[in-house]
Formats: C-alpha cells, structure tokens, sequence
C-alpha cells in the first residue's frame, strides 16, 4: 500500500501554499474521500479486471516543477501530433499545465485558455464553481478522489458560444520518471459554449526509465447544439501507467464524437462518463485497443441518460496478443424520464495469444419503458479463411495477419475525423503492427 | 509444368483423393470433371496448400520442384494461382493494395524491385481492360458486397495480375449466368499463352463451350477415371455421368 503519510503532508502542504476558497473546499472533501476508501482493489465491482493499488507498492512521488531543458523539449517533439502547426498545443508538465511550453495560436474572441486558478480569480469564477469536481458526483472511488485532493496547476478552456474553432487543441502530457516513480495528476476542465465546435486531442509521454502514473481528470461541458470532438491516444512506456476520467456532460441537442486509441503502455484504465442533462444529444463512442506485451487497457464507459430523446452508439475494438489484457465495461443508465432513449453498444475482440485476455462487460440499467438499447460483444480470432485466400495470392502469413489487423482497426480509424490526427494514428497504428 | 503422382488425401481423417495421376506440360489446358463429392475441389486445395487437407502419400512436382513442401504463399510465388470457387470477402481490405501486395511480394520473391505506382497503374489499366473489369469494384473492399459474378471477374484479374504459369480454376463457372460467364470465360482465354497452363474444375461442360481444353479427365471417387479429349465433355454432357460411374460401380461389385 502506497504512503499514506506523504499525500497527508503533500495535501496539507497544498492547503497552505495554495489557499484558493474554492480549491481547498474541494480538495478538502474529496482527500476526506481517498484517506477513507484508499485505492480501489478488485474487491470493488467497478474495478474488478484492474489491480492498480497494486501498482501502488513503489512509493510514487509527485514531481518538483523543473527547468525546461533542452531533453524536455526534444521530448515534446517527438509526441508531437501532425498539423501542430495550425493547431493550439497545449502541454502538461508532471500533471501542472505549463503555459510557457504551451502555444496558443487562435484569437482569445475563439478559445480562452487559462490556468485553472486564474480562471477562478476570473470573470469565469462561477462557471468554474458550478462545474468543476461535478465527476465526484459519479465516480466516487479513491483514485479519483487523489486527484480531486490535489487540484493545482490544472488548466481551463473556454470555447464563446457560436465559435467554430478552426484549429484543434493539442494536449501533451509529459512525466517525468527519470529520478523518481513519478505520480502526475493533469486537471481540467471545458467550457464549451452554445453552438460551438470544438476538437481536442491528448496524448502522453513518460520520460525516463521508474514507473510513471498519470491519474487525469478532465470535465467537460457541452452547451446546447455545440459540438465536440475528442480523441486520446496512447501509445507510452510499458513504465507508464494512468487513470483517466473524461466527465462530458451534454446539454440540448448537443453532440459528442470521442475516439480512444490504446497502443503502447503499462496498466491503463479509463473511464468515460456521458451525462445526458438534457434532451435530444446525440453521442458516438469509439475505441480501439491494439495490445501486446503486458499492456493493460481498461475502458469504462458509463453514459447516464436523464432526459428524453438521446442517441447513443458505442463501438469498442480490441486485439489482444502475447499476455496483454483488455477490458470493456460498458454501463447505460436509462433513467425514468430518458423516454425514447436509443442506447447502442458493440465490443468487437479477436485475441490472438493463450496469455492475452480479454473482458466485456456490458451493463444496461433500464427504469423507463418507451427505449431502444442494445448491446453486443464477439471474441474471436483472425478470419482463416481470410487468411487462407491472402496467402494463396503470395502474402506472406505474417503480413497477412497485419493486413487483416489494419481492416479491423479501420472502422475505428476512419471515425478520427480530423485529418492529421487520423494520418498520424494510421502511422502510429502501422508502425505498432509492423514492428512486433 | 505439374506432374501429380498417385497423391491421397484425407480432410478430417477421411480419404478423399485415392491415388491421382495427372501430368500437365506448359500451355496445355486440362479440365477435370466429375460428379459432385468426387473431389475435385479437394485435389485444387490440395494442390494449393490449405492446410485443413493431409497428403498421406504420393508427390506432386511443380517446374521441379517438391509442391507438398512449400508454404501457400511460396506455391504462390512459385507461380502457382488458385482462383476460389468462392472467394472470400474481406472488409477493410482495399482490392488495389491487396492486389500491388501480391504483385510486390512475387516479385520480391523473384528478385525484382517492388513495381513503382506508375508502372503498376499502368499494368492495372491494361489487365483491367483485358478481363473487362471497372475502377469502381477494385477500389472497394476485398470481393466486400460483389456480387457472384464480380467476385468470379476479380478473381480472374487477379490471375491477369499475378501472371501465374499454372492457374487452377475451381468451378469458375458456377454461379454465374451466361453473360457473365462469357466475360469470365474471354478473360481466361486472353490469358493462354503458350507456357502457361491451365486446369479448369467444372461439374458441367459449358464452360468448356468457351475454353477449348486440350485433355478431359473425370474424377469419380477420388480417382481419375476416364481421360480424353475434349469430345469426352461433349460424350458426358449427352449421358450424364451415369455412363462412366456406372460401369465403374459395377466393376467394383464384381
């Protein structure tokens, strides 16, 4: 079990050198939280495929802010993202959002960025007051709860209603665990306004060779007919480990587009909440898992539908080789007034190794009766028909295994609606194939 | 080209080619015909690799060289095309990268610099024409949503492509309605040349109303049973199969 003691003098340390009213309230509680429920264990239904309290018997540390270096800026280099160029990039430093590596290229009349604590001293003080820590409310486990404990440095977006926003935002996330197994806990939160569109991709990247744990949470809101697209890509370290929840909650006829690639990377859990808080949204979920080694992807989704008329649609893929593990749990809740609630989920597998597992589990909680919901999940292996046929054109197997993986993957790839980031991960993905 | 000496062959431990003979030279087109369940296709699996059949005994020489030990893809290579009675759809595949895989993959095989994008639309445009085949099916997924006759078309531009020296054509007719069946039929036939040779796999003898064979064998029971020219198709298409089979079941009861 990982030191108690040290997140008490860290957090008490924060309170005092950080004295924002409405951050200590927050962190208050929610430390209240982690100091009673610890880490989840398996024991917990919600965490049940993933063990990361176990990851926790190396004593992890927060980072002290450093230097930037030249090591720290060829580092963002390489996991910078195609068309950065017309893109805001946007980076985390050990989990603090660090505005002097950071380059915002659209007018402030398009995006607002701010370092959290400013937007609260802001005139966005009351929208940051109403909105963040709302993931609280739903995931009320200790690891979220250590984030929860230890907002600072976290990062604010503001997206003026009817903004189209031309350029999409890129975020890095750097860890440094090149002294220390090293604990970074990235905050933010989004504000997109009515009628707004908004892209955002983020992707990490763990420098040095001790264990790395990332432990995001990310809110963000979508007002009324806005539009919002969001990809994660991961593709880091065996080292580098993480827990992310991205909280979206939707408001009127607002749509959502979000695509979660898992390549590279130690145990990975992430949780995706929808909250439906009002009707008529639309939702399209993807993800992709291509894993090998002892990579560990958990994804969780949980969308709630609270009001009538919602449209949602999953689609998990995943591959599992040599002793990798991947995991989907999908949860759909159709609360009593979510009449006319279309709630789609499909978890499609092929696992290609003895060692390699994979888990599905869907889970749909219906208390309104005039609904269409439906879920669906497959493992199997690679087509050997299809195989057969590609050999006896002269296709080496091994290649024609990589064939066959890219077409599964392509369905998810081609939901990657910004273009270089869609070129970008077609290179990571072939890269990730090819070199096995 | 491909000499077949006494091979047997089991699928799931049962035997289904009893000791076949057959001896193809180049630029020579053989077809086989038979009975359903006789094994015709069984011998063109066999002779393409699938590895769900089990020689027991015989050999099969390919230019020289031992066909039974190499890898389905290396037969492939090798030169050897099979075109499937019923080619598989694969979604997520393009057709034209499959395709420029396959060319590239042969001609690594061979020593040869992978084809450039040129030379290899240029090639494409040209055996298109000649199968008479459009853009539109190979720009689509792998046979993905083709109907029987364009997965029939695809599977003889792919031949058109791969330039094989042995193409085995298994029950490229079925399925198919006249008109398509012309088209399929036209295309083999631009595709003779004087080394390349052909074994045709066909239940009915119209195919053969197209594509003139220089030998007709027909396989009953796992073996070849009766071998010709190509009035043996003509004699069979008049009796039916009967004609053979019967005497041959008779002989057996003897």
């Amino acid at each position: 079990m990982t030191n108690v003691n040290y997140f008490k003098d860290q957090f008490s340390a924060l309170q005092t050198s950080d004295p924002n009213e409405l951050l200590t309230g927050i962190r208050k509680e929610n430390f209240d939280t982690f100091s009673r429920s610890g880490l989840p264990t398996l024991r917990q239904e919600e965490w049940k495929y993933t063990n990361i309290s176990s990851l926790f018997d190396k004593d992890y540390e927060f980072a002290a802010d450093q230097e930037i270096s030249p090591y720290l800026l060829s580092s963002l280099e390489e996991i910078r993202i195609n068309g950065h160029q017309n893109a805001n990039e946007l980076v985390f430093l050990n989990g603090r959002y660090s505005p002097s590596l950071s380059a915002v290229r659209s007018p402030e009349s398009q995006l607002v960025v701010l370092p959290l604590e400013e937007a609260i001293d802001s005139k966005y003080k009351a929208l940051v007051a109403m909105h963040l820590g709302q993931s609280s409310s739903y995931i009320k486990d200790g690891i979220h709860a250590l984030n929860t404990s230890f907002i600072h440095g976290g990062l604010f977006l503001y997206i003026p209603k009817g903004q189209q926003l031309l350029h999409p935002v890129y975020i890095y996330h750097l860890s440094d665990a090149g002294q220390q197994h090293t604990l970074s806990q990235p905050r933010s939160l989004i504000y997109v306004e009515a009628q707004a569109k908004f892209q955002l991709a983020e992707t990490y990247k763990t420098l040095g060779t001790c264990e790395s744990f990332t432990n995001e949470v990310m809110e963000i809101v979508v007002e009324a007919d806005a539009f919002v697209e969001y990809y994660k890509i991961q593709n880091d370290g065996p080292n580098a480990h993480q827990t992310n929840t991205t909280h979206i909650r939707q408001m009127e006829k607002s749509h959502v587009h979000t695509v979660v690639l898992s390549l590279n990377g130690g145990m990975v859990r992430n949780n995706l909440n929808l909250v439906m808080d009002a009707r008529g949204n639309e939702t399209h979920l993807y993800g992709l898992s291509l894993l090998r080694g002892k990579t560990h992807v958990d994804n969780h989704t949980m969308i709630d539908n609270k009001m009538p008329d919602c449209y949602s649609n999953q689609l998990y893929k995943s591959v599992a080789d040599d002793a990798s593990t991947s995991i989907f749990s999908g949860r759909i809740i159709v609360q009593p007034d979510a009449q006319k609630t279309n709630a789609y989920q499909s978890s499609k597998n092929i696992l290609l190794s003895e060692q390699a597992s994979i888990n599905a589990k869907p889970q749909l909680e219906i208390f309104a009766d005039d609904v269409k919901c439906s879920h669906g999940c497959t493992v199997g292996q690679l087509d050997e028909e299809a195989l057969y046929y590609l050999r006896a054109r002269g296709i080496p197997k091994e290649k024609a295994e990589v064939l066959l993986l890219h077409a599964f993957a392509a369905d998810i790839v081609d939901q990657i609606k910004l273009e270089p980031l869609q070129k970008y991960t077609e290179k990571l993905i072939y890269e990730h194939l090819t070199v096995s | 080209m491909l000499s077949i000496k006494n091979i047997h062959a089991n699928v799931e431990g049962k035997e289904i080619l009893k000791g076949i003979n057959l001896e193809i030279k180049p630029g020579e087109v053989h077809a086989i015909m038979g009975p359903n369940g006789s094994g015709k296709s069984t011998l063109a699996s066999v002779l393409a690799g699938r590895e769900e059949y089990e020689v027991t005994e015989g050999e099969v020489l390919f230019s020289g060289k031992d066909l039974l030990e190499l890898s389905i893809e290396d037969r492939a290579r090798e030169g050897l095309f099979l075109a499937f009675q019923y080619p598989v759809e694969i979604p997520g595949v393009s057709t034209t990268n499959f395709i420029k895989a396959a060319v590239n993959e042969k001609r690594k095989y061979q020593g040869l610099e992978p084809l450039d994008a040129v030379s290899f639309l240029k090639m494409m445009k040209e055996k298109m024409a000649m199968v008479e085949i459009g853009q539109s099916l190979l720009s689509r997924s792998i046979n993905e949503g083709f109907s029987g006759g364009e997965k029939k078309r695809n599977e003889i531009f792919q031949m058109a492509m791969l330039e094989p020296k042995l193409a085995i054509l298994d029950e490229t007719d079925s399925g198919l309605d006249i008109d398509a069946l012309r088209i399929v039929a036209n295309g083999i036939n631009k595709l003779r040349t004087p080394d390349r040779s052909i074994l045709l796999i066909t239940h009915y003898q119209r195919l053969l109303d197209y594509i003139q064979p220089d030998y007709v064998h027909v396989l009953y029971k796992g073996r070849i049973v009766k071998s010709g020219t190509k009035e043996l198709a003509l004699e069979l298409e008049e009796k039916g199969y009967d004609f053979i089979t019967e005497s041959i079941d008779q002989s057996a009861n003897v």
